[in-house]
Formats: structure tokens, sequence, C-alpha cells
């Protein structure tokens, strides 16, 4: 009596094995969860290419270093552009072969290997109810004295990490003075992105160190517009995410014709609300009202790989000398 | 050929108790060693490194000193009263300690932080606004965390003290003066270094705590200088040797403990509900009554703002919460098992090994307090990773490190027991020719309940509420309760994480209270 069951289930998995290729993608922990990107790339992307496509999610570029060669998958996704370098430097990657012209990020993106997906710029948001004169820019928040602020470690964060290089790329040889007038106005330096962001919501400080995207939840899912980003004259530091092609791929048709989908207009619609940030091939117009109506820097700050490579480890000797002085 | 069943127990109990010491070994050092083998040797420290380590031991040596220094009078005065409630706000003071640490933090400064309770008040007086940041914070949110913990280690120490001492002593005279001298001192001399040690090591692995509540990077405690090399330097080497080094604080520290604690000697009893007899003057009740408030203030406002945030957040929580939370039940309780069988083992090992191998197992015990989650996660997965897909384990993974971490608490809790046991009921065992499993259950067993009980509940609600090792490992669709608590953080949906973590805290609490209430069923709590 239980045979043909067996056997219908039997069947269907045969069925289902023969019938579908999967694509591996490697991502971040946040990209596959429910409330990230993830699920609606996923629907999106089967939905043309007769796949599946699985989310392997973790912390990506450490699982690249520890795994090296043995590391099994297809594409990697969410590489920070400060990680890019180390992992190009594990020779893992094999060229996308994309078209880059529809990029419409604020800087020249020339890379054969990584593509960006998103972009966003770091900045200090406060909460207009509690702040009403936010500093126009890095200069003025350095004079002011009635200011708090709460953000991440640049060892154990991105932001923090993207904040030491802003500090840098502005002051050069002056950051040590800059973090010793920073660390007056701090309430504290936290491990990760979460705690402060959690710490800043609950009013511990006026400014935490965020993403000039981050108000843009807060209008859209909250109906609450009091949160804003302080845009800065001198720039901002851009930051982005970045996918590419595993040379191990064990499906490296579908892994270019995945990177061709995170070019498409379906994807690049999805990002903005789905990842809190902006889209990396589509014009302005095109993004969401809230995301139009968001305040943008004039200036974006962007590092090539190699100078904030030789840049990170002096940056953070001033860093660590000025907040500890 | 005759078997001496005595001869037999004995070596099965040492072999039991040598394989969770191999267990031990390879999940502390072997993970340890796969981070050194993959780095290819070990990388010197430099003098940043060596500033984290001056700043953990200063900061670790003022959390515990200050934990066990509180937990002893409020203890004391938990012991010798009774009040309505008694019960469950023991249980509720034990909360902290459980709360996954992000939240704990949280919970903390809606108190002391800048907007909390304590500043809103101040400001309303007129007064100025108190820092909550630096040393002193982190050392507060230690206490906050671990003066629970202090507070049931001793509890039990005068749980344990046998009724007929108090009899006695009331028949002589003795006032708490003289019960102090008595009886209360010797069982102190005997429990402080341990409970002591263990905050000690809990607060010598604090990372994000320190570092949140220390106001920046003057407060890098090892670990983070751990994860630092690992992050941002990629430099597996300099993890291998921090590793190493908070193995060497800590071994220093269990050496220190070791001689200064004492065992009581207090003998046995009859098992009989304690009845105290020097409850004293109105002046005693008072200064009790005090200590009792305000550690319940101190610990539990905290938490009631904690459950006060996610409480209109809860009913409306998305399923994968629910389901990550039948998850991390499944991790706990599953823990909890091996735990308690490993303790045993290992426990009645130290016994029959004698004083100084017992020390080496007891120590073995306790290492994994003193070895880095993030360095543990790595070796293991390195370890795994020739072998398997490591991420086919996640789970059992995550079950078996939480027990490895749990274990020096549960050993902690269990071996002053059994060494009682085996001191008051051994002889009579043997004589009624009792060994093996039969032993276990009709003589060690129930008298170890209380214990028992406590080191399941605090085995699970640890687990529940653990991120460690899982980062490296889970899958999407493998998370647990505390990781998708971290995910809606991330996802900036604080008010669905606020009632998640209240889901964390509620789930947490019951665990231990269900199995806490199982080992008090005996006594009069």
């Amino acid at each position: 009596m239980t045979r043909p069951l067996y056997a219908t289930i039997a069947a269907l998995t045969l069925a289902g094995a023969a019938q579908a290729d999967t694509l591996t993608v490697l991502a971040p922990d946040y990209f596959g969860s429910s409330w990230g990107p993830g699920p609606a790339i996923k629907e999106g992307f089967e939905a043309r290419c007769d796949c599946t496509l699985e989310f392997r999610t973790g912390d990506v570029l450490p699982r690249l270093m520890l795994d090296g060669a043995r590391l099994q998958g297809d594409v990697i996704i969410g590489l920070g552009t400060d990680e890019l370098l180390r992992a190009r430097q594990t020779g893992l990657f094999a060229d996308h072969g994309q078209d880059l012209s529809p990029l419409s990020v604020p800087v020249t993106w020339e890379d054969d290997i990584f593509i960006p997906f998103n972009w966003s710029y770091v900045a200090f948001v406060y909460d207009q109810t509690r702040l009403e004169t936010p500093p126009a820019s890095f200069a003025e928040l350095i004079e002011r004295d009635d200011i708090s602020l709460i953000w991440q470690d640049p060892r154990s964060s991105g932001a923090g990490l993207a904040l030491l290089l802003w500090v840098d790329q502005l002051y050069g040889d002056d950051a040590l003075g800059i973090w010793e007038n920073l660390a007056a106005k701090t309430v504290t330096v936290t491990a990760g992105w979460s705690e402060a962001y959690g710490m800043f919501t609950n009013g511990e400080a006026d400014m935490v160190l965020s993403y000039t995207t981050s108000p843009a939840y807060h209008i859209m899912d909250e109906d609450d517009d009091t949160k804003a980003a302080a845009i800065f004259d001198e720039g901002h530091y851009f930051t982005a995410e970045a996918a590419g092609i595993l040379a191990g791929a064990a499906q490296p048709e579908l892994a270019r014709d995945f990177l061709a989908y995170i070019l498409s207009d379906e994807f690049q619609q999805m990002i903005a609300t789905a990842n809190w940030s902006y889209p990396s091939a589509l014009p302005r117009e095109e993004w969401p009202e809230v995301f139009r109506d968001l305040p943008l820097p004039e200036t974006a700050i962007f590092l090539t790989e190699d100078e904030a490579d030789a840049r990170r480890s002096p940056a953070l000797a001033h860093w660590l000398d000025g907040m500890t002085r | 050929m005759t078997r001496d069943p005595a001869r037999t127990a004995r070596a099965a109990a040492i072999l039991a108790g040598l394989g969770v010491a191999a267990w031990l070994v390879v999940l502390n050092f072997g993970a340890l060693g796969a981070v050194a083998w993959r780095a290819e040797g070990l990388t010197a420290l430099r003098g940043a490194d060596w500033a984290a380590v001056r700043f953990t031991l200063v900061q670790a040596l003022l959390s515990a000193a200050l934990s066990v220094a509180l937990a002893v009078p409020i203890a004391r005065a938990l012991a010798r009263r009774r009040f309505i409630g008694r019960d469950a706000l023991i249980m509720l003071m034990g909360a902290p300690f459980i709360l996954p640490t992000l939240v704990a933090v949280l919970g903390l400064l809606a108190v002391f932080g800048r907007a909390g309770l304590v500043n809103q008040g101040l400001e309303g007086l007129g007064l100025a606004r108190l820092n909550i940041f630096g040393l002193h914070g982190v050392v507060l949110a230690h206490v906050f965390y671990n003066l629970p913990l202090a507070t049931r280690i001793l509890l039990q120490g005068w749980a344990a003290i046998p009724a007929e001492r108090f009899r006695l002593g009331a028949t002589l005279g003795f006032g708490p003066r003289d019960n102090f001298r008595q009886l209360e001192w010797p069982m102190l001399r005997d429990l402080v270094p341990g409970a002591f040690l263990v905050i000690f090591l809990i607060c010598l692995t604090s990372f994000s705590v320190a570092l949140t509540m220390g106001g920046g990077p003057r407060a890098t405690t090892v670990e983070l200088a751990i994860y630092q090399a690992f992050r941002f330097d990629f430099d597996m080497g300099r993890a291998a040797m921090l590793a190493l080094v908070q193995f060497g604080l800590c071994a220093g520290a269990g050496v220190l403990a070791w001689r200064m604690a004492l065992p009581s000697g207090l003998g046995g009893g009859m098992d009989r509900p304690v009845q105290r007899f020097d409850t004293g003057t109105a002046g005693l009740r008072l200064w009790d009554g005090a200590l009792i408030v305000g550690g319940a203030l101190f610990l539990l406002v905290p938490l009631a703002l904690v459950v006060m945030r996610g409480a209109p957040h809860v009913v409306g929580l998305p399923v994968e919460v629910w389901q990550a939370a039948g998850r991390s039940l499944v991790v706990a309780l599953g823990a909890t098992g091996v735990t308690l069988a490993m303790t045993l083992a290992l426990a009645h090992a130290v016994l029959i090994a004698g004083d100084a191998r017992g020390a080496v197992l007891e120590w073995l015990g306790l290492a994994a307090l003193a070895a880095s989650p993030l360095v543990i996660g790595t070796g293991l997965y390195l370890l795994i990773r020739p072998l398997a897909n490591p991420r086919d384990f996640a789970l059992v993974v995550t079950m078996l490190v939480n027990a490895g971490m749990a274990l020096p608490f549960a050993l902690r809790l269990i071996l002053p027991g059994l060494r009682e046991v085996v001191a008051s009921q051994g002889r009579l065992a043997d004589s009624l020719g009792l060994h093996g499993w039969a032993r276990l259950r009709i003589v060690t067993l129930p008298r170890l309940r209380r214990p028992l009980g406590f080191a399941a509940g605090l085995t699970a609600a640890l687990s529940m509420g653990d991120l460690g090792v899982i980062m490296l490992f889970a899958e999407r669709e493998g998370a647990t309760l505390p990781m998708q608590l971290y995910r809606l953080m991330t996802a900036y949906r604080l008010d669905d994480a606020a009632g998640a973590a209240l889901v964390l805290l509620g789930a947490s609490l019951a665990l231990f209270w269900i199995f806490d209430k199982w080992g008090r069923g005996f006594a009069e709590a």
C-alpha cells in the first residue's frame, strides 16, 4: 500500500534531478535571509534559466580564504569593494565576460573579474527630531562640540573600515588629530553595524555611521521620515558590493547568465528596496521615488583597491593612536 | 576468572572520563592547532596586542572580583530569608546570564545609557549626566551578566550545608556571626575561588560587550585582537598565537584558583530541608531586605525594559522566527543531554584520578571557557573540511560546541556535589556492593538532582542564546533563533528584532525554569 507512494516520490525526485541544473551562489548571511534580496533574486533568475538557484550563505571572504581551491560553488556575490583585492589575489576567479556599459555607478568601473550589483555612500545618519542642524561638512563636524557619535570598529566592520579610509583620504597625515577630535565626540565604537544602529535608534547618540540610503528603509517600510543622512561638502566614501564567477565553477554557462542577470533591469529594479542601497546599473530616473528624493553627495571618494590596500595599515595605526591618546 | 565489580566500574568511569577529556582536547587544542597549521606557523605579537592583553586582564579581574563580592551578601540574604515569590525571584535573577550579549547590552543601556532611565532621572533633578562608557561600563556590564551566575553558584553552596549543622549551631547558641565563621566561611572558601575563576574566564573572552561598553579601541580585548587578526589582517598565525596567550592566561588563573580552593569537609547530612535559626534582629532583616531589593532592581529593571520593548512585536513576528526557535530548542536540548553525560563522566574520573591528575582533568574541563569561539569555529571548519562538507553538520557541530562551552559551568556545579556524595555515601554504597549504573541511579543521581537540574537549565539556556560557531557553518535554511535576530537587525527590522529577542528570552528562561524546577523538586528551595 505504501509502494505507489514511494514510487511516486522516487519518480518525482529523479525527474527533478534530471531536469534542472543547479547554480550555486555563495552570499553573505543577510543576502539569503527572508528579509534580504536573495529570495526575489532566486525567483527571478529561476524563471528565466530553467535551473535551480541555491544560495550558500555565510561570511564570503573568510570562506574564500579558508577553503581556497576547495571552495565549491559557481558565483560569489556580496564582496565589499574593500575586500576585492584580497579576493582577486586568491586567483580563484574567472572573467565575467559582460559588457559593463549599463553600469551607472558614480565611479569608473573597469574590471574583468568583478561586477558591482549595488552601491551606496557611508554617511552619518541622524534623527531630525533630535538634531536640528546637522553638520554640512566633515570640517563642521570636527568643529562642533554638541554632537555625539556612534560608529563601528574598522577592524571588525566594513562600514568602520570605510570611515577609516574616508578620513585618511580627506586628512592624510593630519588624520591623527582628527581621530583625537572624533574620540571626544564618540559615545562608543561597536564591533558591528547592528549594535551601532540599534543603539542609535534607542537614543544613545545623535548620529550613527551608516549609509546615505539607510533613511529609505524608515520612509518606505516604517512611514518614518525623521531619519536622514548628513551630506558633507567634501564628498563621501563610495562602497559597493560585487559579484564574480569562480574559475572552478561547475556551471560556468549558468554563472555567466547570472552575472548578465545582475545587469538586467529586472534585477536592478529589485535592489533598491530589497537591499536598501542604490542599484548599480539603473539610471537615477528609474530609481524608486524615495531613493530619487534622497540627497546625494556631489563627490564620490573612491580608492582603487591597490590604494585602499596600501592605506589600510598606516591609517589604522593613526586611528589607534588618535583614539587611545 | 572472577571480576571485581568495583574495579570494573572504576575502569569504566576512568575510560569514559578520558574519552570526554580527549574530545575536549580536540575541541580546544585541535581546533587551535588546525588554525596554526593552516597558517603555517605562529606569528609574533605586536605592541597593540600586548595592550589588549593588559586591558583584558584588568577588566576580567575587576569584573570577577566585583561579581563575587556582591554575590556573597546577596546569596547570603537570599539563603536565610523566606518570602513569597522567592523562587520566582531567584529564577528571574538568573536571567541576565542567559541573554544573548547584544540584548543584554541594549537592556542595560536602557537603564544606564545616555537616554536611559537613570540619566532621565538625573536630568529631571538638574544633576549632571552619568557617562556609562569606559572601563567602569565594561565592569558594570560584566557584573550585570555574571552576578546572577555567582549568586546562584553560592546559593547552591548554602543549600548544600546540611540542615543538621544549622540545628547544631542553634543549640550551641550561634548567632549570624558564628554561623558565618563556622559553617558559611568554609563553604565559601570552597566555592568562591571556583566561581571567581569561571567568571574571570567568561570576561577574559569578552569581545563585543567590552568594546561597546568600553567606549572604543581603548577597550580592545584579546578576543577582539583575534577577530582583527582573522578579518582585518587575515593573519591566522597571529590569531593562533593570541588564542594561545588566552589559554595561557586561563591556565595561570586556573592554577591560582586551584591553590586557593579548599574542600569544605563539612560532612554529610540527612538531606532534610534547611531551617534557619539565625534570622535575627530587625536591623539584620532590613539589611537582607535591602540587599535583595537592590540586587533584584539592578538585574530585573533592564530585563523588564527588554520585555516592554519586545512585547508589542511578538504577535506579528515572521514565521521564520518561530521555525528558528524550534531549531534552537532542538539544539539546546541536545546540547544539554551531551553536557550532562560528559560532565558526569568527567567528574567521576576527576574524583577517581586523585589530586594532581584530577586537577589536570578538571582544568581541561574549564579550558573551553578560555577558548576563542572564533578560533574553535574556524578550526573545526578546517578539521571537518577534508572529510565532509562542514555545512551538513552545522547543527550537530553547534550542539557539540555548545556542550563543550557549557561543560565548565556544569562541572563546577556538579563536582562539589559529587565529592560530597562520595565522601558521605561512598563507603556505605561500597559495603552494599553498589557499583556502576545501579550506584549512579540509586545513590548518586538523586543526591545530585539539584546541581544537575541547575546545570541542565544553564546549558539549555546558554545554547539557546549562543551565536558562536554557527555563523561559519550554517546554511540559509538552518538558522537558529539568535541568527534570525541578527538577520532582522541587519535588515533594519529593529521592532521585529526586539520581538525575537523577547521570544529568545522567554524560551531560554522557560528551559532554565523547567530543568531547575525539576532539580529543586526534592528539597525546599
